[in-house]
Formats: C-alpha cells, sequence, structure tokens
C-alpha cells in the first residue's frame, strides 16, 4: 500500500515535469534589423543589423549605414532591443527543485574539502524552475554546489538542452571555496549565547585550507600511488584551468583570500558576495581580482548602513575600477535568478546607469566565468545567445521578450507557468462567451 | 486606607506591650538582654530629606527607641561613640530571588511539544502559578547576605522568579544573628508577573510576548468570574490570585518595549503594577511616565565594548554603543522627569557593582537625596512599610549603616552594617590610617617607605635609594605585615616585619624577621600623608583595575527617536507643502495626470490643480517627478517583537498590536522604498493566527502612535503546509491535514455560534477572549486575512466561512488563487499575493506571475505583498511585475500596492490615492514609480515627511559621526583599564511567512 503511494506521488510528480522541447540545431541564418542593440559592452547600436549563422554572430552593424543584403529569416524589430544572453553566475538551478521537498535537493554534500563533487552530473536540465528563466533573458548560468569549505567543482551551462551534456558550455570551470569567518555562532546547546561572536577558529580553519592545497599540491607532483579524488580534482586549479571562487564577505578575510592567492601563486581568483569589498578596492584592484556582487536585492547587514548600500556596492567596486558581476544567491535564489536583469537595473539606478549596469550580466560576467572569448557580448564571431525585448530588459515593463536564441536556435519562452496561465485564461474566457 | 489604619494598630500595640518569649531552651539557663545600645554623635541621616549633624539614637530588641540631637542614656547601656562618622538608613531591594534556588528547566517530550497543563486542581496553564509562595522555597543564603551587607542592604523583597504570574514574595531582613522568625517582615509581601513562563512546565502556550500578555488578560477575567462561584471545578490557581489581589503588584520585564507593555496591562485592569525596568527607560520618558508605575531600576550599565580592533568594531551597532553611553544617566533622567523609582541589585554583580555603578549614576547627575530615597523611603512606602522601614525613626527597625563620610564619596569606607539592631562588620572601624610616607629603618639601613591606598586596604612600596624593593603589605585589625624581597640579583632575600599599629601615634615599630632567621627590631617613622589618588606603580603591576580606576565623566549623547541610526532628534512636524509640476498618480478617475500641483495641509490633501497658489507652504519643485499616493504592504511582518503565537492551534485572543516594536530600522527602509502603511500580520503557525496590528510607518514614534486610528479589525488565518506542520518536526498538533484544517475551523465556529447564544442570557458569563474574536468574525465585524496556496483549502474556507454566513475579507498568498478567481469572485474574497515566488514548497508548485494578472482580470481586489522586509522596500517594482507578465496597464499595476491593499484593509476613505480630503500619505519619485530607476525622494505620513532622500544624506553623516565620537570614547575607558566586552555581531533576520525554519 504504502509503495502504491510512493508509485501514485512519483507518476504525479512525473507527469507535471512537463519542460519545454529544446531547439534543434540552427540551419538558416537569422537577421534581426532595426532594433536597438545594446552589445554589453557599453555600446548601442540605435539602428541595428544583426546576422548569425551556424550558431555565430556573423554581423553586429548599423542598419543606416551599410547595404549589406539581409540573410536568411528576417526579424523586423524596429522599436525593440536586442542583448546578449544574460549569465547567472553563481547559481544552484537545476540543483533543487522544491525547497522543503528535501528529495528533490542535490545542493550540498556532505564533507568539508569536496573539491571531486561535480555540479554538472547532477544539474537538471528539465527543470521548471530553469525553463522559467529564459522569458526574463537569463540564457546562461554557473552551476556551483554549496556547502563544505570546498564545496565542489562548478560548470557553465545554457537553459536549452536534452540534457547536462547538451547543455555544458564549460565544464569544471570553477573551485568554490567558502572562506572561513571569523565570527562564529556560540552554541546554545552547550549554554553559551547563542549570538555571533568572534571565531577562535578563523586561523585554524584558514590553515586547514592551506594544508589540504599543500597535500594536494604535493601528492600531484609525486606517483600517486593511490587515487585520491579529492586531490586529482585540485590538477586544473593548479594548472590555472579550473578558476578559484572564493565566497567571502569581510574585509578582513578578504585581505586574508588575497593573500592566499599570492601564497598560493593562483591565477585567476573571483570573490563572491564582497558584502565588504568596497574597503579592499586598491588591493582587489593591485591583484587583478574581480568580484561577484551579491545580489543588489537584499537589506544591509546593519542597521548602521545605508538603506541602499546593497543597491549600490556593484556601482562603487565598477566605478573604482574592478571588474565586477552580479550573482543572486542568497534566500529562494532559485526562482529568483530570473530576477537577475532587474538586480542590474538597480545596480544602474544607483551609480551605473543602464548601459555600465548591463555589463554587470552580460560582458564582465563573462570575463569572469572566462567565456568571453565566446560569450558575453554581441560581437561578430561570438555564440548567438542572445535575445529580442520589446523594452529595455533592465526594467520591468521592458523586459518582454519577443524572441530568444541560444547558440542560434530559437528557443521556446513558454514555461509550466505560462501553460497555467494560458489554460486558465482560456477557461474564463470561454466562460463569459 | 484600612490597611494603613491596621497597621498603625499594630504599632502602637508594639509599644505598649512587652514581647513575650515563649520558646523553650534546653542547652543552659534563658539569657534574657534588656541592654540598650546606644550610638551618639554621628551625622545621621534620617531620611534623604532629614540630616541631624551630630546626633544620637539608642536601639533596644533591634528596633530604634529614641533618636535625636541627644538622647538619655539608659544606664544600662553599651555606648558606641561615631564622632565623625555618618550613619544612613540601610537599603531596600523591592526585586530580588534572595534564598530562593533557581527553579531548574523540566526536560522531555522527545523533541515533541505540550500543549496540555501538567497539573491538576489548577489553571489550565501552568505558567499561571499565583498559588507559589516565596515562603515555602525560602532558606538564609549567608554568603549572597554578606554580598547584600557590603552594599549596604537590609531588607529585601524576594520570590520565585518563575512563571507568568509567579505568586506571592516576602519581605525578608538579612539578619545576621537571627532566625528566620526574626528575619521574615512580611510572608506575603507581593505578587509578582512577568512575561516570561515558568521552567517547571514544557505547557507550550504561551509561545510569545502577545501570547502571554493575552493569557495574563484571560487569567484576571477567569479569576473575577471565579471569585462568583460559577466554577464548577477547583481552581487552586484562580483562588490565590484572587487572594493575592490586594497585595503590592511587581512586574518583571527585561526590555523597554515590555515595561511599556506592562504599563498598557496594567492600564487596562486599572492594576497599579509597580514595574522592573532594564535600565533603558530614559529612552522613552513620556511613555514611561505617562503609565504612572513606580519603576524598579537596575544599575545595569554596560561595560564599554572592547574596539580596538577596528574590524571588530564595524560590528558594534551605534545603538549598542550609544546605550552603553547613556545608560549611566538613566536614573537622572527618570528623577528629572519626576517618575517615581527604586534601585535594584537585579542583573548586577551586587558586590562588585553595586556601588561604583550607584556613585557612577550619581557622577552622571542623580542627587543624593533621589539615590537614597530609591533606596529607602521609596521600596518601604511601596511595600507600605514605611514606619519600619527606610528611615531611622522611633520605632523603626535598627536597619543601618555606618560609613566614615558620605556614603556618595568614592573614598568613603563602609564600616558595618546593622540590621534588627545585629551588627554585620564589613570594615573594621577602628582601623588607623597607615597611609603615608615613612623613613624605614631595618638592620641599621634606611628605607623610603611609602603607603597608600584605603586605611583598611593600604599598598606598600618600598625604596633603597633608587633601588625598589619587592613589598607586600597587609594589614587587618591593626596588625601590619610588611614583607621585603632584597633587590639582591644573585638570590633573594626576604625580610619579615610584623607591627602592631598604635592609634596614638603616627609611627610604627615591631619586629623584623630577617632572611637568615634572626630577629631584630625596626622602627618607620612618619615624614609625609601620601596623596591618596595617586595609583602606585604596584597597582598596575598587579593588574588591579576597575575598583580604583577612575573614570572620566562622559559626554553623554542625545537620545534619539528611536535611539539608533537613522533616529530622530527632533520628530518631523506637520507642515503645509506644495508639490510643484508633479506627474501624478491619483488612482481616482483622473488617472494620472502631468503638471499638476498637490497642497498638503493639516495633513491631509487639500488641493489638486494646475498652477495652485504656494501662500505659506514649503514649495517643492517636483518637475520630472512623479507623486503618488504611499504604498501600503498587506502583508508585512516588520516592526514585530513577535510573529507567532504557535502554543494553540487558535489564538484568536492574541495581537499583533500589543507587540509592536517601533524600533526596527525595516521602518525606516520601507519608508525609503516609498511604503507608508503595513498590516502586521500573525505568522501562519496555526490555522486560526493572532488578530493584526495596521500600522502607519511613522518611525520615530511610540508603539500605541504606530497603529492606524480606528483600525478595522482583522485576523489572520492560515492553511495549508504551516498549519499542518509539514516541514518540521512536530506530528502531535492537530490538524495534521488539510481535511483536519477544515474541521478545526468549524469547530471553533460552532463553539463561537453557542458562546454567543449562551452570552446573551447570562450576566456573570465567563468572557473568553478568544471566543469574543471569531464572534466579531462571525458578526463580519473582524475582517479575515487568510494565508492560504492551493485551490482546494481556498475553496473549502470559502464554503466553511459561506456556512456560517460571513465572507473571507482577504486571501493573503493565495498563489493558485488564479485557478478559483470566478469562485472567490463569487464569495466576493479579495487577493493579495506574491508577484513571482514560486518553488520553495511543494504547495507552491503551480504558483505563477501570472496571477494577479488573472486574478485583477476576473475583477477581484487584488494586491500584491511582501511578507518580507527586503521585498516590502521595493514594492513598487513587485507591481511593475504585473505589466512584465500579463500586460496589466500601469495606471493599475500600481494600484495593486495601494488603492487595493487600501481597499482590503478598508481604509480606502483614508489612504490609497490622492484625493483632496484624504491623508497626505504621499511618495515623491524621482522617476516612474513602476520603472527600476525609480527612487523614492520623500516619504509623507499625514502631511510629516517622514523619510527624505536629503536628510538620509545628513543621517549618515551624523551617524558616522556619533560611531567614530564613541568608539574614541570606549577607546579611553580602556586604556583607563575599565572593564569591556567583547564585541558581538547582530544578524539581520528578514521575516516572512516561508521559511521553513520560521513558519510565518
Amino acid at each position: 500500500m504504502k509503495y502504491l503511494v510512493i508509485l501514485a506521488l512519483f507518476t504525479c510528480i512525473g507527469n507535471s515535469f512537463a519542460q519545454q522541447t529544446p531547439a534543434s540545431k540552427q540551419t538558416e541564418a537569422v537577421t534581426i534589423v532595426g532594433a536597438t542593440a545594446h552589445l554589453g559592452n557599453g555600446e548601442v547600436i540605435e539602428n541595428s543589423l544583426i546576422i548569425f549563422e551556424d550558431g555565430k554572430i556573423t554581423q553586429v552593424m548599423d542598419a543606416t549605414a551599410t547595404k549589406m543584403q539581409y540573410r536568411g529569416r528576417i526579424i523586423e524589430a524596429e522599436g525593440k532591443h536586442v542583448y546578449p544572453g544574460f549569465i547567472a553566475p553563481n547559481a544552484t538551478l537545476g540543483l533543487v527543485e522544491i525547497d522543503a521537498v528535501r528529495a528533490t535537493d542535490d545542493e550540498d554534500e556532505i564533507g568539508s574539502m569536496l573539491p571531486h563533487i561535480r555540479s554538472l552530473i547532477a544539474y537538471n536540465a528539465e527543470s521548471k524552475i530553469v525553463e522559467s528563466m529564459r522569458p526574463n533573458g537569463v540564457l546562461m548560468g554557473q552551476i556551483v554546489p554549496r556547502g563544505g569549505r570546498i564545496s565542489g567543482t562548478s560548470s557553465i551551462v545554457q537553459f536549452d538542452a536534452w540534457n547536462w551534456e547538451d547543455a555544458v558550455i564549460k565544464e569544471d570551470d570553477g573551485l568554490h571555496i567558502n572562506w572561513p569567518s571569523s565570527f562564529t555562532r556560540g552554541r546554545w546547546w552547550a549554554g553559551e549565547d547563542p549570538g555571533i561572536k568572534v571565531s577562535d577558529d578563523y586561523q585554524d580553519e584558514i590553515l586547514k585550507l592551506e594544508e589540504f592545497f599543500a597535500s594536494a599540491k604535493a601528492y600531484l607532483k609525486g606517483s600517486k600511488e593511490k587515487t585520491n579524488l579529492a586531490y586529482d580534482a585540485m590538477q586544473n586549479v593548479f594548472t590555472g584551468d579550473k578558476r578559484v571562487y572564493v565566497h567571502v564577505d569581510g574585509k578582513k578575510e578578504i585581505l586574508d583570500v588575497i593573500e592566499f592567492k599570492k601564497d598560493q601563486k593562483l591565477e585567476h581568483l573571483v570573490i563572491v558576495g564582497g558584502y565588504e569589498a568596497h574597503k579592499t578596492i586598491q588591493d582587489l584592484k593591485e591583484n587583478n581580482i574581480p568580484v561577484l556582487v551579491q545580489r543588489p536585492h537584499d537589506t544591509p547587514n546593519s542597521e548602521d548602513h545605508d538603506y541602499d548600500f546593497p543597491y549600490k556596492l556593484a556601482g562603487i567596486l565598477h566605478n573604482q575600477g574592478v571588474l565586477v558581476a552580479l550573482e543572486s544567491s542568497g534566500s529562494m535564489e532559485r526562482m529568483n535568478t530570473r530576477n537577475l536583469p532587474f538586480y542590474a537595473g538597480t545596480a544602474g539606478a544607483y551609480g551605473l546607469g543602464k548601459e555600465e549596469a548591463l555589463k554587470l550580466i552580460t560582458s564582465n560576467t563573462a570575463k569572469i566565468l572566462g567565456i568571453d572569448n565566446m560569450l558575453g557580448t554581441l560581437e561578430k564571431g561570438k555564440t548567438a545567445t542572445l535575445f529580442i525585448s520589446e523594452g529595455d530588459a533592465l526594467d520591468m515593463r521592458g523586459n518582454i521578450l519577443t524572441h530568444a536564441f541560444i547558440q542560434g536556435r530559437q528557443v521556446s519562452l513558454d514555461t509550466h507557468q505560462t501553460e497555467l496561465y494560458e489554460r486558465y485564461m482560456k477557461k474564463y474566457d470561454s466562460a463569459s462567451k | 486606607m484600612k490597611l494603613r489604619l491596621l497597621l498603625c494598630l499594630v504599632f502602637l500595640v508594639n509599644l505598649q506591650s512587652k514581647a513575650q518569649e515563649y520558646f523553650p531552651k534546653n542547652d543552659g539557663v534563658k539569657n534574657p538582654q534588656t541592654n540598650h545600645t546606644v550610638f551618639k554623635n554621628a551625622k545621621i541621616h534620617v531620611s534623604p530629606q532629614e540630616i541631624i549633624e551630630s546626633g544620637s539614637f539608642v536601639v533596644k530588641d533591634g528596633k530604634i527607641s529614641t533618636i535625636g540631637k541627644s538622647v538619655n542614656e539608659p544606664a544600662n547601656s553599651i555606648v558606641i561613640d561615631l564622632q565623625g562618622k555618618e550613619v544612613y538608613p540601610s537599603f531596600i531591594d523591592l526585586y530580588s530571588s534572595f534564598g530562593i534556588k533557581e527553579p531548574k528547566e523540566v526536560e522531555g517530550g522527545n523533541g515533541q511539544p505540550q500543549y496540555e497543563a501538567s497539573r491538576e486542581g489548577y489553571y489550565w496553564n501552568d505558567h499561571i502559578r499565583p498559588e507559589t509562595e516565596a515562603v515555602a522555597a525560602f532558606n538564609y543564603d549567608e554568603k549572597a547576605a554578606t554580598s547584600l551587607h557590603k552594599a549596604g542592604f537590609s531588607v529585601v523583597n524576594t520570590h520565585v522568579p518563575d512563571g507568568i504570574i509567579r505568586g506571592t514574595g516576602m519581605l525578608v531582613a538579612l539578619n545576621p544573628d537571627g532566625t528566620e522568625g526574626d528575619r521574615i517582615l512580611k510572608d506575603r509581601s507581593a505578587q509578582y508577573l512577568s512575561l516570561d513562563k515558568s521552567k517547571l512546565s514544557r505547557q507550550s502556550y504561551p509561545t510569545s510576548t502577545m501570547g502571554a500578555m493575552a493569557l495574563i488578560r484571560q487569567t484576571y477575567l477567569d479569576a473575577e468570574w471565579y471569585g462568583k462561584g460559577k466554577s464548577e471545578n477547583k481552581d487552586l490557581a484562580l483562588e490565590a490570585l484572587n487572594r493575592n489581589k490586594n497585595l503590592t503588584q511587581i512586574f518583571a520585564t527585561d526590555n523597554l518595549l515590555d515595561a511599556l507593555r506592562a504599563g498598557k496591562l496594567g492600564n487596562e485592569f486599572s492594576v497599579d503594577y509597580v514595574i522592573l525596568g532594564d535600565g533603558k527607560e530614559y529612552q522613552r520618558l513620556q511613555e514611561i511616565k505617562e503609565i504612572g508605575s513606580t519603576f524598579i531600576v537596575p544599575l545595569n550599565f554596560p561595560d564599554a565594548y572592547d574596539v580596538e580592533d577596528p574590524f571588530m568594531a564595524e560590528h558594534v551597532t551605534l545603538e549598542e554603543m550609544k546605550t552603553w553611553n547613556q545608560a549611566p544617566a538613566n536614573l537622572k533622567m527618570l528623577a528629572e522627569n519626576n517618575i517615581p523609582f527604586t534601585i535594584t541589585t537585579h542583573d548586577l554583580d551586587v558586590e562588585k557593582d553595586f556601588r561604583n555603578n550607584l556613585l557612577k549614576a550619581v557622577k552622571y547627575g542623580l542627587s543624593k537625596e533621589d539615590a537614597l530615597a530609591a533606596l529607602t523611603t521609596t521600596p518601604a512606602k511601596i511595600l507600605g512599610e514605611e514606619n519600619r522601614l527606610g528611615t531611622l525613626k522611633e520605632g523603626a527597625w535598627a536597619n543601618f549603616i555606618i560609613t566614615s563620610g558620605d556614603y556618595f564619596d568614592k573614598e568613603t569606607s563602609v564600616y558595618e552594617n546593622w540590621i534588627q539592631g545585629k551588627k554585620a562588620v564589613i570594615t573594621e572601624m577602628k582601623t588607623t590610617d597607615i597611609t603615608g610616607t615613612y623613613t624605614l629603618k631595618v638592620d641599621g639601613k634606611d628605607y623610603e617607605l611609602k603607603i597608600t591606598g584605603k586605611p583598611e586596604a593600604p599598598k606598600a612600596s618600598v625604596k633603597s635609594g633608587d633601588t625598589k624593593l619587592g613589598a607586600k603589605l597587609s594589614f587587618s585589625n591593626n596588625w601590619m605585615n610588611l614583607l621585603l624581597s632584597s633587590a639582591d640579583t644573585t638570590k633573594t632575600g626576604f625580610t619579615r616585619l610584623v607591627a602592631k599599629t598604635d592609634e596614638n601615634t603616627e609611627d610604627i615599630s615591631g619586629t623584623a624577621y630577617l632572611s637568615d632567621g634572626s630577629e631584630t627590631s625596626f622602627s618607620a617613622v612618619k615624614n609625609s600623608s601620601a596623596e591618596i589618588t595617586e595609583t602606585t606603580e604596584e597597582e598596575e603591576e598587579n593588574g588591579e583595575k576597575d575598583d580604583d580606576k577612575e573614570e572620566e565623566i562622559r559626554e553623554i549623547m542625545p537620545v534619539s527617536f528611536p535611539n539608533k541610526a537613522y533616529g530622530f532628534s527632533e520628530m518631523p512636524k506637520e507642515e503645509t507643502i506644495l508639490f510643484q509640476n508633479a506627474t501624478v498618480w491619483t488612482n481616482e478617475e483622473e488617472g494620472i495626470i502631468e503638471n499638476t500641483d498637490v497642497l498638503v495641509k493639516d495633513g491631509k490633501i487639500s488641493r489638486i490643480g494646475e498652477n495652485l497658489k504656494a501662500g505659506n507652504a514649503r514649495v517643492i519643485d517636483a518637475t520630472g517627478k512623479h507623486l503618488t499616493s504611499g504604498i501600503i504592504d498587506e502583508h508585512s511582518h516588520i516592526a514585530a517583537s513577535a510573529i507567532n503565537e504557535a502554543g494553540h492551534n487558535s489564538t484568536a485572543e492574541v495581537s499583533m498590536e500589543d507587540v509592536v516594536d517601533p524600533t526596527d530600522m525595516n521602518i525606516y527602509r520601507n519608508l525609503a522604498g516609498g511604503v507608508t502603511t503595513v498590516q502586521l500580520l500573525h505568522g501562519s503557525a496555526n490555522p486560526i493566527g493572532g488578530r493584526s496590528a495596521i500600522l502607519r510607518l511613522k518611525w520615530g514614534e511610540n508603539a500605541e502612535d504606530l497603529i492606524f486610528e480606528n483600525s478595522p479589525k482583522f485576523i489572520k488565518f492560515a492553511l495549508g503546509e504551516n498549519v499542518k506542520q509539514s516541514n518540521w518536526g512536530s506530528r502531535s498538533r492537530f490538524p495534521q491535514t488539510r481535511m483536519g484544517v477544515e474541521q478545526v475551523f468549524t469547530d471553533y465556529f460552532t463553539r463561537a455560534r453557542e458562546y454567543e447564544e449562551a452570552r446573551k442570557n447570562d450576566k456573570d458569563f465567563r468572557k473568553d477572549l478568544e471566543m469574543e474574536t471569531l464572534v466579531e468574525i462571525l458578526n463580519s465585524e473582524r475582517f479575515v486575512s487568510a494565508h492560504s496556496y492551493i485551490q482546494s483549502e481556498i475553496n473549502m474556507l470559502m464554503k466553511v466561512a459561506e456556512s456560517f454566513d460571513f465572507r473571507i475579507n482577504t486571501f493573503t498568498h493565495i498563489l493558485e488563487g488564479y485557478k478559483v478567481a470566478d469562485k472567490m469572485k463569487e464569495h466576493g474574497a479579495g487577493g493579495s499575493t506574491f508577484s513571482d515566488w514560486w518553488a520553495y514548497k511543494y504547495e507552491v508548485n503551480d504558483a505563477i506571475p501570472f496571477n494577479a494578472p488573472i486574478m485583477h482580470s476576473q475583477g477581484i481586489v487584488t494586491a500584491i505583498n511582501s511578507d518580507d522586509a527586503e521585498m516590502s522596500r521595493r514594492l513598487n517594482q513587485e507591481a511593475a511585475k504585473s505589466v512584465k507578465y500579463g500586460g496589466v496597464s500601469e495606471e493599475d499595476a500600481w494600484k495593486f500596492v495601494t488603492l487595493n491593499p487600501a481597499k482590503l484593509l478598508h481604509i480606502d476613505d483614508r489612504v490609497g490615492s490622492i484625493k483632496t480630503g484624504k491623508d497626505a500619505d504621499l511618495v515623491l519619485w524621482s522617476d516612474n514609480p513602476l520603472s527600476i530607476y525609480a527612487k523614492a525622494e520623500k516619504t509623507l505620513i499625514q502631511g510629516k515627511v517622514f523619510f527624505d532622500i536629503e536628510k538620509d544624506k545628513k543621517l549618515r553623516e551624523e551617524i558616522q559621526q556619533q560611531r567614530s565620537a564613541l568608539i574614541t570614547q570606549m577607546l579611553q575607558a580602556k586604556n583607563k583599564g575599565l572593564r569591556t566586552q567583547p564585541v558581538t555581531k547582530k544578524e539581520e533576520q528578514n521575516i516572512h511567512c516561508n521559511l521553513l525554519e520560521e513558519i510565518h
């Protein structure tokens, strides 16, 4: 009987996972004419001509200044706006479907040093949450495991795929470290004040991390007599092929991370979160460290802080020369990742302006993730992952997509949610007739 | 009056009759004491106001028999000459748990909550314990008594500090030599209350402050009803409560908001509580004064934070720094405002801190007279003991301290504390003052000996020429021991000096025991008296801090409202303002009109039109800007000290109005997002939740003034996963399924109908606060806002309501409202939903961002709410999402967060649109308010500017200035060697319905 219930439940869930069918490979060239093209690098072409073929952009130019032959399918887009596909770094999309249902949760493995844990193979390309990104222009993401000191290895995927192998843009792109905190919570069960106090273990925890790096390095230099999966997964970190993302907020901690970068001779290290990064701007610049700033739609960490501090942090860093992009982790992060464009819009309102703000979810993100050779801007030779919006895509009122392309393939903008919308509107419409 | 008369009679009887001894004695012959003790030539502080410069008094049988400038010395007198000394009445502490063992927390339950009471024959709630008697739990605690003696206390009012209604305390004299028979002055001296549950029971209810308040109210009502003999069962607790009714009622609180809440409860039931505060009363003097209660105030001044590490210093909030800075001036401010208070040793280390902190309070402006009164006459009066305690008059207990001088002078020694005519020695009164500089001759060598410090605890340093010797001095009962260690580097030699000092000569002579074992005599000839304030090097070496370190009087920061970052030093005033040339979103027939002026006057929207005359109005150029009515959040949990009363599955008796927290920073942040009104809802832990509070976000005002005037009555209901406790451990509370949820409602409303019927015919009917609330719902006098997700439960609740002939006013969250929009429309319910939240639990799997547009399209009054302190400050953006999802017009989308929630809350006659005569709750935006680029520049409530983006800049600068000034003060304190406390970090916690761990 119990099994029957489980089976029934399973079937029920199974049925409701009706994902949109991924689009097939681009076979015909597409020309978009007349739209305002926001290139993602700060430039705007008012009346643009964009052509892409075989998944690659072949032309981006001013339509008024050329007599170039349009190619293939022509999309008249006067009054509309074209953007490079938005990229959500440090996301957990496809790793959890419903927060409260533990059975659907695959984001946090047990253990502490887990470089060998790979998000990619758990990434659910058919997630209903993933498909809900597309209508907002969020077309790619970096899928990151959570938890542990080293939480694991991320991969970068695009959001229209049959499976994770199809989805992958860059496999095992980054190693994610949760930097120790100089604060700890009192153990109430041991009779301590449950408040947050200075941690005695901070240095110890850093030491453990350093030791892990040293041991991995030593192992990799040796004969590897016995395989150590965790150490093996560090190989690409030391070669520089796997970037290191350090999730850290405090000034002291950030300064310690910078030391760590130097000690470990890490070429690409990225600060994730970075609540107090604005206090270390000079050090970040000198050491060539970019920041994935936490989502602006958050409250300040202290009541003394400016009410708009989270809104303006990215702007402060960007305006002083730090390479910055926006990430969306935090409470209810998966469903809210579709609001990434509005996070950028907010940063735009608080110190950046629209085109600079756009960089924070396109070109800058691509640079930080190391995929800027193929993505992040509307430029000749880059992958044709882009979309057309009725208006300003960083504003809720304008972010209304008419077309979206991933690798030149026109992807569905329907979702589980639009289907329900249509179904019920139809019900009411027929009742009123 | 009666009580006074009775006391008077007792007093008279005492004078006339001799006490008769009736205890048998088997260890010897009887030892009657008829001697008198005469204290003479003292400066006597008879009371805080009355001093006899040189007077005497006679003590007999523990009481003062005569007192005056001169008294007759009976022949059988022991005479104590107090020439040069002072006598004060010793102190009384109204709030104490002296001699009571701390109740231990009961364990058990295997993680499952307990819903029923553990006891039988008592009240239905274990946390109501009025039958508890301190006498039964009391054991004289000698160690604690010694500490209290040192601090100057002779009498404490002690009780069992456990539970909400805690039972009776007892008045105890700390007589060091007596028996309990002597010490117990009153066995039922007061009744104690608090908002904290008993440790002796695991019964869940109440889990919150508002639950505790509701419980106290219900208990009072029940006791009155029980007193009429209407109960069929025996209730020992209610009987005790009725017995305790005429005692002094002492209400213990541990924070300022709770103290004000206690005051509110007292006023409701006309009980004049004496309220134990937390030392921060100065932050709300006006409200404290209005309560009219006497406050029992602790001297628990916080230590400075250790801010040496600048990283750590970042985590101390301005509020904490200010509290540290201001706390010592609390008593001064209470006195200045004529708020009656007593002082307690509660919440501090009596021996270490009591006198230091009292002196500190005096240093910060508390008059000595007020300080003395708060420790003597005021507590005595509250206990009705003003003739026996707190003053030195004939017939009063001989409870007094003898000091070397002014008690409030730091250098003054307290010699003895006499209680009921028995002496506790604090420091030897006959101590010779040996401080000074001496020439010490030992074994043919000359040394310089310097003795400093208090006479009873002197310290020594010894030099031979420029070489310093080790010197350790001990001095008691006028015997001096001085240990010298030689400066010889090869080996340490010790010389011990012993001498009995003689008060007739300043020089000291005695025996020296040399390092070779031989004895010889030594002498020390006094050269001069030492400067006492100078700290010797030895003190520093020994690390003797705190007590002797003199702290400079620091500049006290002005109190702001609230007393933290962004608090106002002066509250915003009602202004006449003319907004010129704005784009005005009227939410009325006029729609969105450009180039329009709006005049604000007397807190109302006075005129709308073109080219309005300014008159004396402040003109604000709104060219290129947008003016709207303030945002209204139908579902909020900001500005609350508690969210859920989770102890019962129905808690209609609790009210969020009881737990408004006007100091929540989210109020200010919401204003900065253009929010002017919120409905503070109870959480979703139970099907029938608590009553709502509708608040205007008037930052800086007090809790009561935040409540919307003549608020329509609301209550929170909840359905689904939270109320059936699906996502956490509890398995024992009904309901566990949606099927059960329906039955909870049907059951309670059935009971409410019966209650209403029965109430009509019985004037002595037991008033039940929960049922009263449910009856209001049945009669459509209170509106329901129901937390709901899936279509089946939405449908169910409408059917239940219809079967009881009322309507659900609002479904809140209502994420599947789009599936039953037609049914909701027919029922007449409104919907207040999230713009785009989903997938956080199973019941929101079909939640879609098109929900609001669909409901709107079907004619339902639709609002978008936050349920979240972060989102609430961006509700304009959330409204704009309805333009994206579902293509709602901008004008209609804007109403989702203004006019429509006003309608749902039945306050649209006053707020929600820009219309002449409505309240001037307005927001000036830098851009189209639905734009992501829009910023609220000014937010007005009733014509007062509560947020101004320019003023905000000034406040930020002020915060930085104050922080740096206070950090400097704290560093100075640390440098002086004063005690510091480590920095702890505060967590910003956003409360909303959907975080599993919070059940909101």
